[in-house]
């Protein structure tokens, strides 16, 4: 029934263009708003150092004599710092920009490493079989029963206590993205190992066996590149986690130290402040916790919905 | 009035985002009761979208345009959806594709069946029930008041038909429509099936409309036939006169594409696989890269040799080996294929002979038994040079060419891809070349390298597969029900390419289906299987004039009739 022309465009970036999964974003305000809202706070992660007013970290324009000061808006702040001051005078815009900056930085990379991970082993398993696909998806089964966040905090605190005390704070954020990202890597295995598992038995795999092609390089080529697009959905969607995921083991204390605070750390420095009557230093790095978390999801669904071909 | 169904200036359109497709236009249809009128043609053609206008269950985005559809006089366009439903379930009954999935799998047969008779006829719980068993004896099920309490899954394939039959006549319905109903099914149960709906139709009088691409179902059931040709009726007439005599060019290519199984001819007249771009200029073997490396050992040597092939699947897994249940899917097969010639294994589903073809290539192990391709064995370590270079003699092409390309990679990649693996060329320019000379000889034209697989329909998806199968310099290649899933015109175009490429290369095949038609067209020797042994293995022509075994001759009688065709 579909006598459609096939198109003629055969560069990647005009068959990006001509995609029904462009055409179905260009449709979808929710998701050009939340990949539009992404898009600021990763440029604004970016850009740190040049959008914002002072350097948290440089103690030479911290004075504690600015400490806890409200919002320039609000009674008595200081028209210096418009979203006020923390306990030890760094202006909160600064530190919410660079907080940003770090909550991104360690979500990314935790994503990362349990995509590539579970992606890995996923392939392999789906691929392979047997006793290694067993034990494997054991091992995931046994992981996926205890919560994501407890065991990054098990792993976290091993990791820590490994280190030697004067270099832990500087490899701080190294340990919570392992710990994230070890805690995160079954979902990946699982997803990947039942996309291998349908694609597997596709012909075009047999006729790649048929070719003599080994192993790795028909899992490479041929299975890696089409079962990607679940993934790709569950990346995203796994972003916003590993971001709450860094900022609950930072207010737990447990994450990224006070000296370079990101989000989590902000809001439970702000925390201790709270029924003192400054809520400022805790409330706004929430507010662009939830806002980045919020778009993240909401461009996650609509990516799950736009690649699924069932709910077009 | 003697219609039971008029359709007139009917057109059916979806709107797409790329623009408005027309799936039916201007077609002007009539059923008489006791009728069975056939809607042939090819897929995309436009046949099932108009047996879903009639019941209105147009998929989204399809609507009709424009036109009229009368039943028993009453116009059915413009009707509400609940209106609709009554009609569809009591005056207009439906029989799907695939019985597999028109049965709920959660409700007994009984308990589909009285649910349907209670909502369209209003009878009560006792009466229903005696209806029901009687419908399934009408429809030639033993035992019915028994198989009331059965499940689907415990019914055969065809059985489940019948049973899809009898729900489709639950509410006694005029008109039938019976999209593909056959096509999911073996022969043997496809003439049964066919002869049921037959009967029934005569028996009630009922108007029958039978969507179909199978002009051998058209044969031996329908009294009048409408071909289809995008969107648009080409020709309708009395099955004797079309068949027999076609007017319209296409009914004239469509019929000349069908494959006799009466008779022999060298090669599909009137069809022709060279597309747009593509020259096909010859390719001097002698020469070319194709033909390097591709000493004939001596003829004595069978390409193929295949001895005592045993190889059970585990049905149900259990810790002590008693237990287990086994499928004896190829057992004890011996077969040799000579250099040169067309092999064939014929067999109804699951009688193991895609098995048979998976075990040569490597894709499965067998239990016991012996594979020698030109005399060296290939069972054992893989990684041994020998075996791997036996292998590479040997390549394969799949029944489905939806799924036997990466959709990832463009064609250049995967015609390339064996030619690069195993560095056959000395450089990436040639290789191009190569692949370029590849595509052109299946005639599709080097132009086509840069473009991805979805871009191209069945037929010339499975002509990249046999480009890709052609680039390791095979001589033997075999083919898994290469053009099951394509259309009779495409079909003759595939297996005029196959004869092509043996005939050039002088290629070994080994040539698998279902269908005898095929078979007798394509092959030199046949073994006929069933339930994972070969039964009878004669030449071609002796095997069709004279079969020994009680299983051939029970296929061979099941061929539909096509002595209408000129």
């Amino acid at each position: 029934m579909t006598n459609l022309t096939p198109s003629q465009n055969t560069t990647r970036f005009a068959r990006f263009m001509d995609s029904d999964v462009l055409h179905s974003f260009l449709r979808s305000p929710s998701a050009m708003i939340a990949a539009f809202i992404t898009l600021i706070f990763i440029l604004a992660a970016l850009f740190a150092p040049l959008l914002a007013p002072y350097n948290p970290f440089d103690p030479s324009q911290i004075s504690l004599w600015d400490g806890k000061l409200p919002p320039s808006f609000a009674e008595g702040g200081d028209e210096r710092f418009f979203l006020g001051t923390d306990n030890q005078g760094r202006d909160m815009l600064s530190t919410i920009l660079y907080g940003g900056r770090l909550s991104i930085i360690v979500g990314l990379a935790a994503v990362f490493l349990g995509m590539f991970l579970g992606v890995t082993l996923g392939i392999v398993s789906g691929y392979l079989g047997g006793t290694f696909d067993a034990v494997i998806m054991r091992i995931a089964d046994v992981q996926l029963t205890i919560p994501g966040i407890l065991l990054a905090i098990l792993i976290n605190g091993i990791g820590r206590a490994f280190l030697p005390v004067d270099i832990r704070d500087e490899f701080a954020i190294y340990v919570v993205i392992i710990a994230i990202g070890l805690s995160d890597w079954p979902q990946f295995a699982r997803i990947t190992r039942g996309a291998t598992l349908v694609e597997a038995n596709k012909e075009y795999i047999a006729s790649a066996r048929v070719i003599g092609l080994p192993s790795w390089l028909i899992m490479m080529r041929h299975l890696l590149p089409n079962v990607l697009r679940p993934v790709l959905v569950l990346a995203t969607l796994g972003l916003a986690t590993a971001i709450i995921s860094e900022a609950t083991l930072s207010f737990l204390g447990q994450g990224i130290p006070p000296t370079t605070p990101s989000l989590g750390t902000l809001i439970r420095v702000g925390n201790e402040f709270l029924f003192s009557g400054l809520w400022w230093i805790t409330l706004f790095p929430a507010i662009a916790l939830v806002i980045l978390v919020f778009s993240v999801n909401l461009f996650g669904d609509w990516l799950r919905d736009a690649l699924n071909p069932k709910l077009r | 009035m003697t219609e039971l169904l008029k359709i007139t200036d009917l057109n059916v359109e979806f709107v797409a985002r790329r623009g408005t497709i027309k799936a039916a236009q201007d077609i002007n249809l009539t059923v008489a009761p006791g009728e069975v009128l056939g809607l042939v043609g090819e897929s995309g053609a436009g046949k099932s979208t108009i047996g879903n206008a009639i019941v209105d269950l147009l998929e989204h985005p399809g609507r009709v345009a424009g036109g009229s559809i009368l039943f028993q006089g009453e116009e059915l366009r413009g009707k509400t959806e609940a209106e609709m439903r009554s009609i569809r379930g009591d005056r207009i009954g439906m029989i799907f594709q695939d019985p597999q999935t028109a049965l709920n799998p959660l409700m007994t047969i009984g308990d589909q069946l009285i649910e349907t008779i209670i909502k369209t006829r209003g009878y009560d719980q006792k009466r229903a029930y005696e209806c029901a068993i009687e419908l399934l004896e009408g429809v030639g099920i033993d035992n019915a008041e028994v198989r009331l309490k059965a499940y689907p899954h415990q019914f055969s394939g065809g059985m489940r038909q019948r049973v899809v039959i009898a729900l489709a006549l639950a509410g006694k319905p005029e008109l039938v429509i019976a999209d593909e109903p056959t096509t999911a099914l073996d022969v043997s149960i496809q003439a049964q099936i066919l002869d049921l709906i037959k009967q029934l139709c005569e028996e009630r009088q009922l108007g029958v409309i039978i969507v179909t691409h199978d002009i051998g179902v058209i044969a031996s059931i329908a009294t009048r036939v409408a071909v289809m040709y995008r969107g648009k009726i080409v020709e309708t007439g009395k099955v004797a006169q079309i068949l027999g005599d076609p007017q319209h060019e296409y009914t004239k290519a469509l019929i000349s594409a069908v494959p006799r199984a009466d008779k022999k001819y060298h090669r599909f007249e009137a069809v022709d696989y060279i597309e747009g771009g593509a020259t096909r200029k010859p390719i001097d073997i002698a020469t070319h890269w194709l033909g390097k490396s591709r000493h004939q050992s001596d003829d004595q040597t069978p390409a193929v040799s295949v001895k005592n092939l045993d190889l059970s699947f585990t049905l149900q897994n259990a810790l002590l080996k008693k237990n287990r249940k086994m499928l004896r899917a190829v057992n004890d097969v011996n077969f040799d294929i000579k250099q040169g010639e067309t092999f064939g294994i014929v067999g109804e589903s699951g009688s193991g002979k895609s098995t048979i073809a998976r075990l040569i290539s490597g894709l499965y192990t067998p239990d016991n038994g012996e594979i020698s391709i030109q005399g060296q064995s290939v069972l054992g370590n893989q990684r041994d040079a020998n075996i791997k270079a036996a292998r590479r003699k040997l390549q394969m092409i799949f029944q489905d060419p939806y799924s036997s390309l990466n959709s990832r990679l463009n064609v250049m990649n995967i015609v390339a891809e064996p030619i690069r693996f195993y560095k056959l060329t000395s450089s990436e320019a040639e290789t191009r070349q190569i692949v370029g000379d590849l595509l052109d000889h299946v005639g599709l034209g080097a132009s086509v390298a840069n473009r991805f697989p979805h871009e191209f329909s069945g037929g010339q998806r499975q002509r990249i597969s046999i480009a890709r199968a052609l680039a390791t310099r095979p001589q033997i290649l075999i083919c898994d029900e290469p053009t099951s899933a394509l259309d009779v015109s495409i079909q003759a175009q595939i297996l005029n390419l196959l004869k092509d490429l043996q005939e050039d290369l002088g290629l070994t095949m080994l040539f698998i289906s279902h269908d005898l038609p095929v078979i007798r067209q394509t092959c030199d020797r046949i073994a006929v299987m069933r339930s994972g042994q070969i039964c009878e293995l004669a030449e071609t022509e002796e095997l069709f004039n004279n079969p020994q075994h009680e299983y051939s001759q029970h296929l061979l009688g099941l061929m539909p009739k096509l002595d209408l065709l000129g």
